[in-house]
């Protein structure tokens, strides 16, 4: 037996791109193989090694009453559980539900409802069970997966700091596209991560890596609101991938008499 | 002929490259203003035709537009998001990095600051914020030894503001329009039929650079013209306060009700403090391969709107908005006398262009007057 760590990667509702983010990892995957035991990743291998697991990562979100069973089980086996993205920190794209009757989207999707079992809402693995780590992004950024993962196996904090996006696009030097071009952008009230790619390429920054440690979308929201944005616009502003994260969502429904 | 117009030359866009081509035959490293989507940034540049030519802005609280004109000139604009400081004390740097070995480890070296560069077009205003910057980190025994050696050869051309922006206010702070001190050569640049520059002589290295390159004495006339632009553009800055007062009235009202008023429409998003010449904070991040065998201590550009910058153990000193609004604008204009001799604003109102929801921190410091 070896007494490498034990990695285990869990998926429940979610596109599985923070998942081929670690597989994205190349170079590093090697590295990461020597270092850990994959014991259990079903997209990367079909090898499966029983628990406990030293850590867990857990990407997805909590939408049918079996996942909310499943993810129990997943804790009492994990030391360390991480929850990796937007869909496992803040119930994902798919948390839009949340905001509208779930059995009439049933009823307009699937030929035979009946057979569909859902929860009215998506929500967060943290809204379910105690979690270690959190790590953000749609999808998560690889070096940062590396630096928990590393850090972890290394003992020492990761390096992952919550402040705004705009201080990576400052620190990359990109002209802000909210000031020199009028362009709504979540920056300022997002939790950095994704190194200010929009704004980069002269977009906005749409919210990827939901809200920032001490967000103030209420200015945010008035400033572009009273710039001329249309309140409908405002609203989808923080209804995407992070929509059902405290602040995003509670920013959102005060535009909502527009939609 | 006084003696003070012997040293002012009148002398054309072609002249001003042919300094640009003697610095580069000296080994420096020309940085300008060049235009980059939709903005003037300062980047390192191989000719002179790269600066930013026939650029005029329009600059309210948190917004800037670019337009160009076909005029040709060189300096109607005043500054963007960046300031050289970037050069002197870059927003990224490695440290220096370990590597193990059997028994122990190596320590290699970090990123080695630049040799010779040349900032053109530099203003007053952040000639002024170099020698905070100076009064900062040259400090004998605790220099720090990058800053030292990147500002130990350093050659300066200032230009003269003759178009302020809207959010400049320099004349309150006292550190512009004009150029005073601090530069190797400095430029006013005046649009004409045919533009020209009274150009100034304001160091011995200066002079040894333009030695060769022939000058002809700019005429009383010409000078004239240039002080008039100078002073019109002293005129044309509406913001005004007094410094001094600021700094007691600010260090006087730490409770003042105000302070909720301004933390309602601050982001603390540190847009103000990334884009000001005189910030310095920063933090030191580690980062750790996998293996646990390489590890790099790196530095990056921080700030106290950042919630981590003021993470003890326990937690933060500066938990909310108000308490790193008031922390910012009150170590700026007021704690900043007692530790380095000066104000830390000089003016620049990059703060004020480059914030996204237009916070003005000249009229915070006029609310809290009441
Ligand atoms: S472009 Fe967006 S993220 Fe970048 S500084 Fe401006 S507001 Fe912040
Ligand atoms: S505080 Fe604002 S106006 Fe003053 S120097 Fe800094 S960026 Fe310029
Ligand atoms: S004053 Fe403006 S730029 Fe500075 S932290 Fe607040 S919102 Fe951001």
């Amino acid at each position: 037996m070896s007494d490498k760590k034990k990695l285990a990667v869990w998926k429940f509702a979610s596109c599985d791109g923070c998942q081929l983010s670690i597989l994205d990892c190349e170079d590093e995957l090697l590295l990461l193989a020597d270092q850990v035991e994959i014991a259990y990743f079903p997209e990367a291998t079909k090898t499966i090694i029983e628990g406990p697991y030293d850590v867990s990562l857990v990407e997805g979100s909590i939408t049918t009453p079996h996942d909310a069973l499943r993810i129990l089980e997943i804790r009492k086996n994990s030391n360390l559980l991480v929850s990796i993205g937007a869909c496992a920190t803040s119930g994902g794209i798919q948390a839009l539900r949340n905001y509208l009757n779930v059995s009439k989207y049933v009823n307009a999707v699937y030929a035979k409802p009946k057979y569909i079992q859902t929860l009215e809402t998506s929500t967060a693995i943290a809204d379910h069970v105690q979690i270690d780590y959190e790590l953000r992004g749609c999808p998560v950024n690889k070096y940062q997966l590396l630096e928990v993962l590393g850090s972890f196996l290394n003992g020492k904090k990761p390096t992952i700091p919550d402040h705004s996006v705009c201080v990576e696009c400052k620190l990359d030097g990109n002209p802000c596209v909210a000031v020199a071009k009028g362009m709504p952008c979540l920056g300022p009230v997002t939790h950095a991560g994704c190194g200010a790619l929009c704004p980069h390429y002269y977009r906005g920054c749409f919210g990827c890596y939901g809200p920032m440690e001490n967000p103030n979308t209420t200015s945010l929201a008035s400033y572009v609101s009273k710039n001329g944005l249309a309140d409908g616009d405002v609203l989808r502003l923080f209804r995407n991938f992070n929509s059902a994260s405290p602040q995003f969502s509670n920013e959102s429904k005060r535009y909502e008499t527009a939609k | 002929m006084s003696k003070s117009e012997v040293h002012k030359y009148r002398v054309s866009t072609e002249d001003l490259q042919q300094i640009f081509k003697a610095l580069s035959s000296k080994d420096y490293q020309n940085i300008g203003p060049i235009q980059r989507d939709g903005a003037i940034m300062l980047e390192k540049i191989q000719s002179f035709d790269q600066l930013a030519a026939g650029f005029h802005e329009d600059l309210d609280k948190g917004v800037y537009r670019l337009s160009q004109k076909n005029d040709g000139s060189l300096f109607q604009y005043t500054v963007g998001p960046q300031s050289f400081k970037k050069y002197l004390y870059p927003p990224r740097r490695k440290l220096w990095a370990a590597t193990k070995t059997g028994n122990g480890f190596n320590v290699e070296e970090g990123d080695q600051p630049p040799a010779k560069m040349a900032f053109w077009g530099i203003r007053s205003c952040e000639i002024r914020a170099i020698e905070i910057l100076d009064r900062i980190f040259l400090r004998g025994e605790f220099s720090n030894k990058w800053y030292e050696k990147a500002r130990q050869d350093l050659f300066i051309v200032a230009a003269g503001c003759t178009k302020p922006s809207g959010n400049c206010f320099c004349t309150s702070t006292q550190t512009g329009p004009a150029p005073k001190g601090g530069f190797d050569l400095s430029v006013v640049e005046v649009i004409d039929k045919k533009n020209y520059f009274i150009l100034e002589i304001g160091s011995e290295k200066g002079q040894k650079l333009v030695n060769k390159i022939k000058l002809q004495p700019a005429s009383p006339a010409e000078i004239q013209n240039a002080d008039k632009l100078l002073a019109a553009s002293e005129k044309k800055m509406s913001k005004r306060f007094d410094p001094e007062e600021a700094a007691k009235i600010l260090m006087e009202n730490p409770d003042h009700i105000h302070w909720n008023e301004v933390a309602k429409r601050c982001l603390s998003c540190a847009n103000c403090t990334l884009v000001c010449p005189t910030c310095f904070c920063s933090s030191t991040e580690d980062i750790t391969e996998i293996t646990g065998d390489h590890t790099e201590r790196w530095l990056r550009w921080d700030s106290c709107f950042n919630g981590d910058f003021s993470y003890i153990h326990g937690g933060q000193i500066r938990p909310t908005t108000k308490s790193r609004y008031r922390q910012w604008l009150t170590h700026k204009m007021s704690g900043w006398y007692d530790q380095f001799d000066s104000s830390g604003c000089v003016g620049c109102g990059r703060c004020i262009t480059w914030c996204p929801v237009g916070i003005d921190l000249t009229e915070e410091l006029l609310a809290m007057k009441s």
